[in-house]
């Protein structure tokens, strides 16, 4: 990347300004009032920004608690607890909840294994393809949903595979080990992997070096990646509704609902997701600060 | 990407690197690139060329409305993006993370629900069309379902996080002593700007870009749940006929043209800036 200090032009003359001007005269530029204009309008546009991001969330929840009138939960009737006390109304959408459940944990598990082996390969060794494989990880974050989506269709066809269950953790897994391989790679650049070398030389057997070393030194950006996936798998559409056969997962069935009904439930569903993160990302936060503060401790 | 590792120790054992990738790269190969060849090849079935020719022909609308929409709502994303993580990088302060953890909220609530979240929000009687309607933004019995607006309003909406993070991480990494040098040889602030801040954020731009246009592109559910029949864009055209095998040639030429372009543009972009940033 260039500096921009090598590339930026001399400063002016020095009888232009001279040092002895006073220095807002001579940094130039407009006067202070719209400076400040400047500032404030930076400070609203951020944080309508933010406004804007939010608002829709607030509305998930603010409706989840709308009272059940009619087919569609577009409209605003009363406040009410009623999808709260049975949000299980619906089996088909309790149904399709837990497939994608289980779909995650399965996603999870796969994507997490191949993709930080991939991190691994990436950050302690050199090696000729190393730029070629960083590549084609970028590839699956770099590709419309729907052409990746459509693409392993046409391959399952061309296989002779239905579609079902295991299609649809094989089209997640794709993408998902791109997001495991550069969050753990992220993580675990720059360790001292000679630790690993030392507890060798002092005779540990190479299963014991991975479980009281390497795995530990790991262990956080594994986590990250893990919840990652996780949250991913739970929320992909596009992808899994092109390869998913009969199978509803919890977006493919909202998507067949919406045609003929939007029950208060979807919303219940969708903020209890929304809590269980926040709550499991903060505990994440939390884990990870006393880590460090411990790790900092030990080597200082 | 320098040709180096990351850690400076070398490989023992030549081939540990190998072992520890075939299995995730075995899995991209068979799942991830040959698939890709698959639509080729199918691409060009019953009738070659001409399926592209044809598939061009009959979607010239729908094709360039997908860029339209996309482009508007990349660009709508940047110019709201932008500000936002910059003021996060120069003027967040301690409230740094927090502010980050307000920008990837959205991503936990399910994709679906928070896109119809916007239904709820654009509905005829809903708050903005009547906020709207009372500053004569919009004339009596207009609605905004159904309108190019929604759609690119809501494109925008569900990618800004893929805007303002790469940005963020580029700004974040800048050395604010370049901005001081800039000051004390003269520099004024916007100059300083121009050319240190924005050149140094290049990279968290073109990756924002990427990342919100691309996605965009191959998006099909803000345009049916918040658009009407004059919002088709390309997802929707392979959504709705992708069962139906008589059309697969068809659209595998249509998802294939969409991946190659793409594809050039990554590929530019690696070569440029490297594919460090994107991820």
């Amino acid at each position: 990347m260039a500096t921009p200090t090598a590339t930026d032009p001399a400063p002016p003359p020095i009888s232009a300004r001279s040092a002895d001007m006073p220095a807002i005269l001579g940094h130039g530029g407009p006067p202070p009032w719209l400076r400040r204009l400047g500032r404030i309008s930076l400070t609203v546009v951020a944080i309508g920004a933010l406004v804007y991001l939010f608002v829709p969330i607030v509305v998930v929840v603010i409706y989840s608690f709308n009272k059940p009138l009619g087919k569609y939960n577009y409209v605003w009737h009363q406040f009410s607890l009623d999808a709260w006390a049975d949000p299980f109304k619906f089996p088909e959408l309790k149904d399709a909840l837990l497939l994608s459940l289980k779909v995650a944990c399965v996603v999870t598990i796969i994507s997490v294994i191949l993709g930080t082996l991939i991190a691994m390969a990436m950050v302690k060794y050199r090696f000729k393809a190393k730029g070629v494989v960083g590549t084609v990880l970028v590839l699956p974050l770099t590709m419309p949903e729907v052409v990746m989506g459509f693409s392993l269709l046409t391959w399952f066809v061309a296989l002779n595979w239905s579609r079902g269950f295991w299609t649809v953790i094989i089209a997640q897994v794709m993408f998902s080990i791109s997001y495991v391989a550069t969050t753990v790679r992220a993580r675990i650049r720059g360790f001292d992997w000679r630790l690993e070398e030392a507890a060798l030389d002092l005779g540990a057997k190479p299963w014991r070096v991975f479980r009281r070393v390497t795995f530990p030194l790991i262990l956080p950006g594994i986590m990250a990646a893990a919840l990652l996936t996780f949250a991913l798998s739970l929320d992909d559409f596009i992808i899994t509704y092109l390869n998913s056969g009969l199978e509803q997962t919890f977006p493919i069935e909202i998507w067949t609902l919406k045609k003929s009904r939007i029950p208060v439930q979807i919303n219940v569903f969708a903020t209890t997701i929304l809590v269980v993160s926040v709550a499991i990302a903060l505990l994440g936060v939390w884990i990870g600060f006393r880590r460090t503060k411990k790790l900092g401790q030990l080597n200082p | 990407m320098p040709d180096s590792d990351e850690t400076g120790t070398k490989a023992n054992r030549w081939h540990t690197p190998y072992l520890l990738l075939l299995p995730g790269a075995l899995a991209l190969i068979v799942f991830f690139i040959i698939p890709l060849f698959s639509i080729l090849q199918l691409s060009l079935k019953d009738g070659g060329l001409s399926n592209y020719t044809g598939v061009l022909h009959d979607n010239q609308d729908v094709i360039i409305r997908t860029f339209y929409f996309s482009g508007a709502a990349t660009v709508g994303a940047l110019l709201i993006g932008y500000p936002l993580a910059y003021f996060i990088a120069m003027r967040g302060g301690r409230f740094k993370n927090f502010l980050l953890a307000l920008v990837v909220l959205p991503f936990f609530v399910t994709y679906l629900v928070r896109t119809l979240s916007w239904k709820i929000l654009l509905y005829d009687g809903g708050p903005v069309v009547g906020l709207m309607h009372s500053l004569h933004l919009l004339p009596q019995g207009q609605g905004l379902l159904g309108t190019d607006f929604a759609v690119i309003f809501a494109l925008m909406y569900n990618y800004l996080p893929f805007m303002v993070l790469p940005i963020y991480v580029s700004l974040e990494k800048l050395d604010r002593r370049l901005l001081e040098a800039a000051g004390d040889l003269y520099g004024s602030p916007q100059r300083a700007f121009r050319k240190v801040t924005l050149r140094l954020s290049l990279p968290g731009i073109f990756a924002g870009t990427l990342l919100t246009f691309i996605p965009a592109t191959g998006d099909f559910v803000n345009a049916e749940l918040l658009g009407s029949d004059k919002q088709v864009m390309l997802g929707n055209i392979i959504e709705k006929n992708f069962g139906k095998e008589f059309f697969r040639p068809q659209l595998s030429a249509l998802s294939f043209m969409l991946m190659a372009l793409i594809l050039v543009g990554v590929l530019i972009y690696a070569k440029v800036l490297g594919t460090e940033d994107l991820a």
